[in-house]
Order: structure tokens, then sequence, then C-alpha cells
């Protein structure tokens, strides 16, 4: 495929972008909710 | 099922687990379709396939701000001031804000070889950028010190002014000479020149882009929640302290 290096790149940079934030939010939602009382958590 | 839950995710539930698992099938036929199954486009070549991911995240990142917008102008008027409004509007714009990046980083890649450059100062071009670093300013705002109330209110404001902003993005085409192309799905015509494939691979980045953006703001919003608690337990706890120092006294 012609100029794939930009092509998978965008795909590469899209898919990383979104699991870095995925990543970082379940981290700070599993350091967060150490300190919170069950009752708090109202989606569980 | 609550205490597995907790134990996989501190913010998941079965309705966010369903989602992030619709949101990776979607993602692996858009990425499979997107650089294998869809043919090359008769002008942009090989560089079309940038448009699966380029269009549905800027399409997401001006959903996601919209609801920033939304969310701010129900905490302004509410009598109640939920915090909800208020977390929800700070989580949707930081996603919106990582859809945007992806636009912009996705967007040059597609300029260099579509223009041969990685960045035109052109309308189209100009204004998301200047979207983009506004909402990097709101999310700092929220970023500043005071009571949540603060936050919220002075946020909202802030989101209500810089929705403003996502038209003259849009039509920035239209209203400016631009080399960014016109909208080629949401043209004002109705008429879609695109192959079958193209169209439905491009629609499926769009079903999956708001998938993800469902799942990440869930799990955002609730962290948010978990952050205030603990801010608010750590004030009474000091409360607390202090009174207890001057009662000894």
């Amino acid at each position: 495929m012609k100029d794939a290096g930009f092509i998978f790149g965008s795909y590469f940079v899209t898919l990383g972008a979104i699991l870095v934030f995925a990543f970082v939010t379940l981290r700070r939602a599993k350091e967060s909710s150490q300190s919170v009382d069950e009752k708090d958590k109202t989606w569980l | 099922m609550s205490q597995v839950l907790q134990r996989t995710s501190a913010t998941g539930t079965r309705a966010t687990k369903v989602i992030g698992a619709l949101a990776i099938l979607v993602m692996v036929w858009v990425v499979v379709s997107g650089l294998i199954l869809t043919p090359q486009d008769v002008v942009q070549g090989e560089s079309v396939r940038i448009m699966y991911v380029h269009v549905p995240s800027a399409w997401i990142a001006y959903l996601a701000f919209i609801f920033t917008a939304v969310a701010s102008a129900s905490w302004l008027i509410s009598k109640k001031h939920s915090m909800g409004f208020d977390r929800f509007a700070g989580a949707s714009a930081e996603v919106g804000v990582m859809f945007m990046a992806i636009t912009l980083i996705t967007g040059s890649l597609w300029g260099r070889l579509t223009w041969g450059e990685f960045w035109q100062w052109d309308p189209r071009l100009t204004t998301t950028a200047f979207l983009f670093v506004t909402y990097v300013g709101y999310l700092a705002v929220r970023r500043l010190e005071g009571s949540a109330e603060q936050r919220a209110r002075r946020s909202a404001v802030v989101a209500m002014l810089a929705v403003l902003e996502i038209p003259l993005v849009h039509f920035s085409v239209v209203l400016w000479r631009s080399l960014h192309q016109g909208a080629t799905v949401l043209n004002p015509n109705g008429d879609v020149k695109m192959d079958d494939l193209m169209l439905f691979t491009l629609f499926s980045g769009v079903v999956a882009f708001t998938l993800v953006f469902v799942w990440l703001v869930l799990h955002r919003q609730r962290t948010m929640l978990l952050v205030d608690i603990a801010n608010r337990q750590g004030l009474d706890a000091a409360i607390a302290a202090r009174k207890t120092e001057g009662s000894v006294r």
C-alpha cells in the first residue's frame, strides 16, 4: 500500500490515544475508590 | 455480582462491559474494512483510508462539546444545581478534547499526503485548532482553586461560550475560501456520492467512536464522583479535627 506509514500511523494514533485514555481513567478510578465507602458507589 | 465487578474495575457495571465489548467489535470491523476491504478513492487514492477515523473523531468531538454545553446549561438552570450535570460536562469535555486531538493529528497526516504539508493556516484547520485550545482552556478552568460549586459555575459559563465556536468550525469551509474539502456526507443537497462500503465503514466508525465515547464518559464521571467524595471526606475530617483541637483548648 502506497503511503502506508501515514495511513497506519493515523490508526495507531487513534487507537493508542483511546487505549491510553481508558487505561488512565480506570487506574484513577481504582485509586480513588479505595477511600470511598461502598454505599457511595451508586452505580454498583 | 457487584463485588466481582469492583474487583475488575471500580467504576464498571454490566452495562459498561457490554458497551466496551461492542465498541471493540465495531472498532475491529472499522480497522479491517478501512485498511483492507474498502477500495481506494478516485481522487484521494489510498489516503482516503484516514477518513474512516478522522471524520468520526471530529463528529464525536463536536457531539462531546455540545453535550458539555447542554449539561452546563442544565446545571445553571436547575434549582438543585446537581453536581451530576457538572461531572458529566467535565467528563464529556475531556473525551471531546481527546477526539479533537485525534482529529488534528490524523488530519495533518492526511494533509501531508494530499497537500504535501502537515499544516496550513486554512480556515477549517485554524478554527479547529482554536476550538481544541478553547476546550483545553475549559479543562484548565475546571482545575482552578475553589469549591465544587465555584468550579461548576465558572466552567459552565466557559462551556456555554465555547460551544458557539462549533458552527464556525463546521461552516468555515463555506464562509471562507478553504483548502479543506466541503462536507461529503452532511452536505446541504443531501446527495452522498460515495461507494456503499466506504459509506458503511464511515458510519461504522461513527458507531464505534460513539460507543467509546459513552464508555469513557461513564467511567470518567464516576471517577470524578469518587474524587469529589474523597475530597469531601477529607474536608469533613479536617473540620472535625479542628473542632476537637478547639474544644481541647
